[in-house]
Order: structure tokens, then sequence, then C-alpha cells
């Protein structure tokens, strides 16, 4: 049975206004199993309040290999952190 | 509402939830085998609650734990069809959709009821019956329109267990015709048929039960019965 169900990637939402997050991989027949899946592996203790899910061959990742070429020319670019306005003080949480 | 029924909802609630706990750690794949669990918690939950409750009306310093561990199989009043071995993985899904089908009717009725404890009772349970319902009814129709295995599978699953439909809403007359359009409704989607001219077997809520069920209690009761008392 296993080797026939598709792994489905899982996103959930903590709380309204928060992001979906990935929690975990599981395996399903279909959408709507992994989304029943889904609720009873990763929301069984209040995690959740929406599920996402997607199969994962859908999701497409960068190479490893290339972390060099994609991320280090970032590094010293620190212009681009809005760090250097001056802010009034009773601006907060910024 | 007399305790013989509230007994009888609870002791439904309790078997049921004990034969798909024998599952646990047993489930065709991880994900179904958590998904079971949950509902076992759940039904075992509902059963505390039930119990709790006709235990202040049974009073004589009967308890949660009285009931559930001290009645012998004669003195059970649930449904016959809860207590049947659990079979294969099809027939475990078609028992608990036969009975989540009358469940959700059930707790939808006495969410209504004047009986303040039953009404809150149900009205808790009913969210949780409500998904026992739709998973097991997605199971029927992916088993039912799955490959030439899975439907044999789920044909015989139907067989063996709708002998006992008629006991299972034999106590609940306003259910039938709701259960009855929900399974003709899921098992068109199934392509599955049912089956007629069924000689059909009841007594469950007069304590007339299959050896089946003195064999769960067995198990379930052993450790009151032999160290009375025990606690964790």
């Amino acid at each position: 049975m296993k080797n026939t169900f598709p792994l489905w990637e899982v996103f959930i939402r903590s709380k309204q206004g928060l992001d979906h997050k990935h929690a975990g991989s599981l395996h399903a027949a279909d959408a709507k199993m992994a989304i029943e899946n889904a609720r009873d592996v990763y929301t069984r203790r209040q995690e959740g309040v929406s599920i996402w899910v997607v199969e994962s061959k859908h999701i497409h990742a960068s190479n490893p290999d290339e972390a060099g070429s994609l991320y280090e020319p970032a590094n010293d670019k620190v212009y681009r952190h809005p760090t250097f306005y001056d802010l009034p003080d009773e601006l907060k949480h910024m | 509402m007399s305790i013989a029924y509230i007994l009888h909802l609870a002791d439904n609630a309790l078997v049921l939830g004990h034969r798909n706990s024998e599952w646990t750690g047993h489930g065709p794949i991880l994900e179904q085998d958590i998904a079971l669990s949950n509902i076992s918690l759940d039904l075992i939950g509902q059963a505390r609650n039930l119990y709790q409750y006709a235990a202040t009306l049974i009073g004589n310093g009967a308890t949660e734990d009285t009931l559930a561990y001290l009645r012998d199989e004669n003195e059970y009043k649930n449904c016959l069809l809860v207590e049947l071995p659990n079979g294969h993985w099809g027939t475990t899904i078609m028992r608990q959709f036969l009975f989540s089908a009358y469940q959700h009717p059930l707790y939808e009725r006495l969410s209504d009821s004047n009986d303040e404890n039953l009404n809150a009772i149900a009205r808790k349970s009913l969210k949780e019956v409500t998904y026992h319902l739709r998973w097991s009814s997605e199971w029927v129709i992916r088993l039912g329109q799955g490959t030439a295995e899975s439907r044999a599978k789920m044909t015989d699953a139907v067989n063996d267990l709708w002998p006992y439909t008629q006991d299972l809403l034999l106590h609940s007359p306003e259910e039938k015709e709701k259960w009855q359009e929900r399974v003709q409704s899921i098992f068109k989607h199934a392509s599955l048929n049912i089956p007629a001219d069924v000689k059909m077997i009841s007594g469950g809520f007069e304590g007339k039960h299959t050896s089946h069920l003195v064999e769960m209690l067995n198990e379930m009761q052993h450790l009151q019965r032999t160290y009375p008392g025990v606690e964790w």
C-alpha cells in the first residue's frame, strides 16, 4: 500500500493571521485523504486552524551545489537592510 | 431519558472505541493508524462522559469505572455491530461508517434534547462524529471504487455486517430514515449494493451478545477484575 500512495507535503497555519508553515510530509492516495491525514497526524494537539497540502513531486528545490552563487553575493550588501534610518523615539516595535 | 438508554449510548461508544483501538500499531499505514486511534479516543471520551452522567443517576457508588470494568456481558447494552471483530481494514471501515451514519443524526437530535447533560455531551460529540462520518464515508467510496480486490472485500464486509444493522437502529427509530438515506447515498457513490433478504440478528440492548463481546470484555476488564481498585 505504502508503495502506491504518493508523498504529500503538509503546511499548517497555527493561528489566524499567521502564515502556513511546513509541518512535515505524509502518504495519501489523493488530496482529500492528504488533508484528512494531515488533520489526524499534525493537528491533534491543537497545532492548526488551516491546512495546505501539495504533492511533493510538485515542489522544485534549489540546488545546494549552487548555494555559493545564489546566496553569498548578498553577504556584503548590508545596505539592503532598512537599518540606516533614524527613527523617532515614539516609534516602537520596529 | 432512561438510564438503560444512556448506558446503551455509552456502551456503543466504549465497545467500538475499544475495537478500533485494537488497530493501534497495526494500521495499514502510519497515517491511518493514527486516524483510527484518534477516532477511538473520541469514542472512549464520549463513553466516559455518558458513564459519568449515568453514574450520577444510578448512585450507590457507581462510577464510570465500575460501569465499564465491573459489568458482565449480559449487562452491556451496546448494539451487536460494534462488538464484532475488526476483520480486515474494509470491515473496520464499513462498521465505522454504518455506526457513524447512525450516531451523527442521533447526536444532532440529542443536541436539542431537554436533558441538559445529554444535550451538552451530544453537542460536544457531534463535531467529532461529523469527522468520523466524513472520514469513513470517504474510505467506503475509495475502497468500493478502488481495485477489484478492494471492491470484493468491501462487498464481503457489507454482507458480513448487514445482519446487525437492524439491531443498530432498534432503539433509535428517529434516526432510521436519515441513516438509510446516508447509507444509500454513499453506497451509490461507492457502487456497493445493499444486500436483499438478509436474516437479521438482534438483542444487544437486552444483553444478548455474541461470544465476541465476552472475549473483548475478558481482555478489557482483566486488570480491574484481577486487582480490584488498581490504579496507575
